[in-house]
């Protein structure tokens, strides 16, 4: 019994119990489903093997949501237990375990996946491609990161939760202070998912790059596809700082190196360095794509081209360089001179300006603009003002001598939920609302969609406000509980009623996907917003090569102007089409590079070097493969266009 | 004859070899700590960037201009992090 005694949950608990059957039953539930209904063939051959950006991109989805309610659910813990002083609900152990879990799975698990399934649906259309650069990589981008996910979320029932917060400072990190495995399943979950998206970077730098339509410039791009290539410019230059740092740390953990210890010449700051090196540009990586797909909605509903083209890709361009200049207003506390934390307070008030330009642009394109109220829009019209007040709220952070005051107070906390919430959860509903009909071929309901959006906005008003005022009064982050005597009682209590209602706002969200596939028309156009890029130029649901003929650009908006200005959008005859094949691969590639996190995370050397084995022979195998990929014939083409073309019109 | 010759390639590969010779001296000659790292960098650099160049042939496509751009953001970020570092961890502590 020796053997299994390691996978024992350190600090176990009614819920994890719990838990462990919860996801034992679902796990079985699944497979006897798949395999009653014979969908086993179905799911490997359409589904685990393909290449097909749409594809991974749905699943990129699917996983996201899958995350937003396990890190919701974390969250709605968290505040349960500080909704009264001296609360019982969650001891200090857990509560640190859910706090940590929380972040990475919202940062890392959730919102990371969500901008992908973005980039992966949306980027290849909006440019007119048939596919990313490399279809067998995004496959295995996606994989990495599926398995990466899985690993860490196994951690609360094998073995334990990481417990350090999702920074993970050293010393705290390191051995001494956290003796469970639950940190090495951080350092190498996430590792194994970050390498995953380092490839995704590579890959869509690539797709912008090479594979645009004839007649696109780069300032003829969409303003979603310049945000995907300025966040994968950014992914490509700060990945590979948290790569290190967690091989650095892994290497602390498991083989008694000092990178990050306080001896042995250690440096345990070094962490939060370079931490924070990768962990700012990261908050740029969310945001910008973002901000591009609110530009593609604004500028749809306000029915007029983007106000200010060239200086919304200036400001982004600056924000990604900047991204890079202020890292250290993360630890101003840390002790370094006056000097330091100057340069670096400037610098990060600096991204307000560039930030700045982006919330006028987005209110000019408005004026005079013909706007149309939809739950996309609605989104949009939430976000200006709240993610202004988040903005704000930044550059009093961006201080450094008034950060004394807010350092690692419930302040930081509501700050950075103000501007990911309203920036980035929005945008991603907003994306989700606004291409809903070109992924499932109907829309969302309409009012049950604004609904949710004016609950969920509620919500988070309730929710993260009281905190500003708590964290000024004193209420430190990550404390499991408050006395009485602080005051913080009502605030917090708030707070979690604020929390409940956004908890509601989801659950909202899921009754009108719900509702929607049982209910809604599916009798739409191809362009059901009226739209003006070329995403909504081909066919719903999107035919695997994308556009039958790649279609002709000489504008910003071709798709608007081959509406109303008469421009040819396809020119030219039907000829044959060259497309990647599917392969296992990628699947196969990512099980072994879970075999060997799993088995890195217990230390068991055999297993690793089995799972290291597995994974150099996949790389092996595909260097020697010969797969030049397959042609689409003109007769079957043209008999999807006529099948396609049929029934929505 | 003079065109099948890789002249450029030969040149770059004797440099290579001049550049680890030198960078040897650090190892077999007893230098001060600090003109041993001076002479490493400065070999490790120029040897980097004749890899790139001769060898991994960056400028010879019509990608010139977006490879060059990206070596040079590239720098430009690792010296920001290594300076930034050196001053928020060492010389303004």
């Amino acid at each position: 019994m020796d053997f299994f005694e390691r996978f024992a949950v350190p600090h176990p608990s009614f819920l994890i119990y719990a838990s462990m059957v919860g996801i034992g039953l679902t796990m079985i539930a699944i497979v006897i489903g798949i395999t009653y209904f014979k969908k086993w063939g179905y799911l490997w051959s359409e589904w685990l093997t393909t290449v097909d950006h749409k594809r991974i991109g749905i699943m990129y989805l699917l996983s996201a949501l899958l995350m937003l309610f396990r890190g919701g659910v974390d969250a709605i813990m968290m505040r349960s237990q500080l909704a009264l002083p001296d609360n019982t609900l969650l001891d200090s152990q857990h509560y640190n375990e859910i706090f940590t879990t929380h972040g990475v799975v919202m940062i890392l698990f959730m919102a990371m996946p969500f901008i992908m399934f973005f980039f992966n649906f949306i980027v290849p259309l909006q440019i007119g491609a048939r596919d990313v650069a490399f279809p067998r990589l995004n496959a295995i981008s996606f994989w990495l990161f599926f398995m990466g996910m899985g690993l860490f979320n196994l951690s609360f029932i094998i073995g334990g939760s990481p417990d350090a917060g999702w920074t993970s400072y050293f010393p705290l990190a390191g051995n001494e202070f956290s003796s469970s495995v639950g940190t090495n399943y951080y350092m190498i979950a996430i590792q194994i998912a970050g390498i995953g998206t380092l490839l995704t970077g590579i890959n869509f730098m690539t797709t912008i790059l090479k594979m645009r339509a004839p007649g696109m410039t780069l300032m003829k791009m969409p303003m979603f596809t310049w945000s995907a290539f300025i966040a994968n410019v950014i992914i490509v230059f700060a990945f590979p700082v948290l790569t290190v740092a967690l091989a650095m740390g892994t290497m602390d953990r498991l083989f008694g190196t000092n990178f990050f210890t306080t001896v042995n010449g250690g440096m345990d700051m070094l962490w939060a360095n370079l931490f924070w090196v990768w962990g700012h540009p990261e908050v740029y990586i969310l945001i910008l794509p973002a901000f591009g797909l609110y530009s593609e909605i604004i500028s749809t509903f306000a029915k007029r081209n983007l106000y200010g083209y060239k200086s919304m890709v200036a400001s982004m361009v600056l924000i990604s360089l900047l991204s890079f200049f202020v890292w250290a207003h993360h630890f101003f506390t840390m002790g370094q001179g006056a000097l330091t934390n100057s340069i670096f307070s400037i610098t990060t008030m600096a991204i307000a300006v560039p930030t700045g330009v982006k919330i006028f642009n987005w209110l000019f394109t408005l004026w005079k603009g013909k706007i149309e109220f939809t739950t996309p829009m609605l989104y949009s019209m939430l976000f200006i003002p709240l993610f202004t007040l988040g903005g704000v709220t930044g550059v009093m952070l961006a201080m450094s001598a008034a950060d004394y005051q807010y350092h690692n107070t419930m302040f930081l906390v509501a700050h950075f939920h103000n501007v990911i919430i309203p920036g980035v959860v929005y945008a991603m509903l907003a994306g989700l609302t606004y291409y809903w009909p070109k992924l499932f071929g109907f829309m969302l309901n309409e009012k049950l969609g604004k609904w949710t959006a004016w609950v969920l906005s509620i919500g988070f008003v309730l929710a993260f406000i009281p905190m500003y005022i708590t964290g000024l009064d004193g209420q430190a982050r990550r404390m499991y509980t408050y006395s009485e005597s602080t005051g913080f009682g009502l605030l917090n209590m708030v707070s979690f009623v604020g929390a409940a209602i956004m908890a509601v706002g989801f659950v909202l969200l899921v009754y009108n996907i719900y509702y929607s596939t049982r209910y809604a028309s599916r009798d739409i156009s191809n362009d059901p917003w009226d739209a003006r890029s070329l995403e909504w130029a081909t066919h719903t649901p999107v035919p695997e090569y994308n556009f039958a003929i790649t279609p002709q650009v000489n504008t910003t908006q071709p798709f608007w102007d081959s509406k109303k200005n008469g421009h040819q959008l396809f020119k030219g005859k039907i000829e044959k089409i060259h497309m990647p094949n599917n392969s296992g691969l990628p699947f196969i590639m990512g099980c072994f590079f879970f075999v060997f996190g799993f088995a890195m995370v217990f230390s068991m050397w055999p297993l690793v070097i089995i799972g290291l084995i597995g994974i150099l022979a996949c790389l092996a195998y595909r260097s020697f493969e010969k797969d030049h990929g397959r042609y689409i014939s003109v007769e079957e083409i043209e008999e999807t266009e006529t099948k396609l073309r049929g029934a929505k019109q | 004859m003079k065109e099948l010759f890789p002249l450029k390639q030969v040149m770059g590969f004797v440099f290579s070899l001049i550049l680890t010779a030198v960078a040897l001296l650090v190892y077999f000659t007893d230098m001060s700590f600090s003109v041993g790292m001076t002479v490493l960098l400065l070999t490790a650099f120029i040897q980097a960037g004749l890899q790139l160049v001769v060898f991994m042939h960056a400028g010879e496509t019509n990608d010139k201009k977006s490879i060059y751009t990206n070596i040079y953001y590239g720098l430009l970020i690792a010296l920001i992090t290594i300076f930034g570092t050196l001053l928020t961890l060492i010389w303004d502590m």
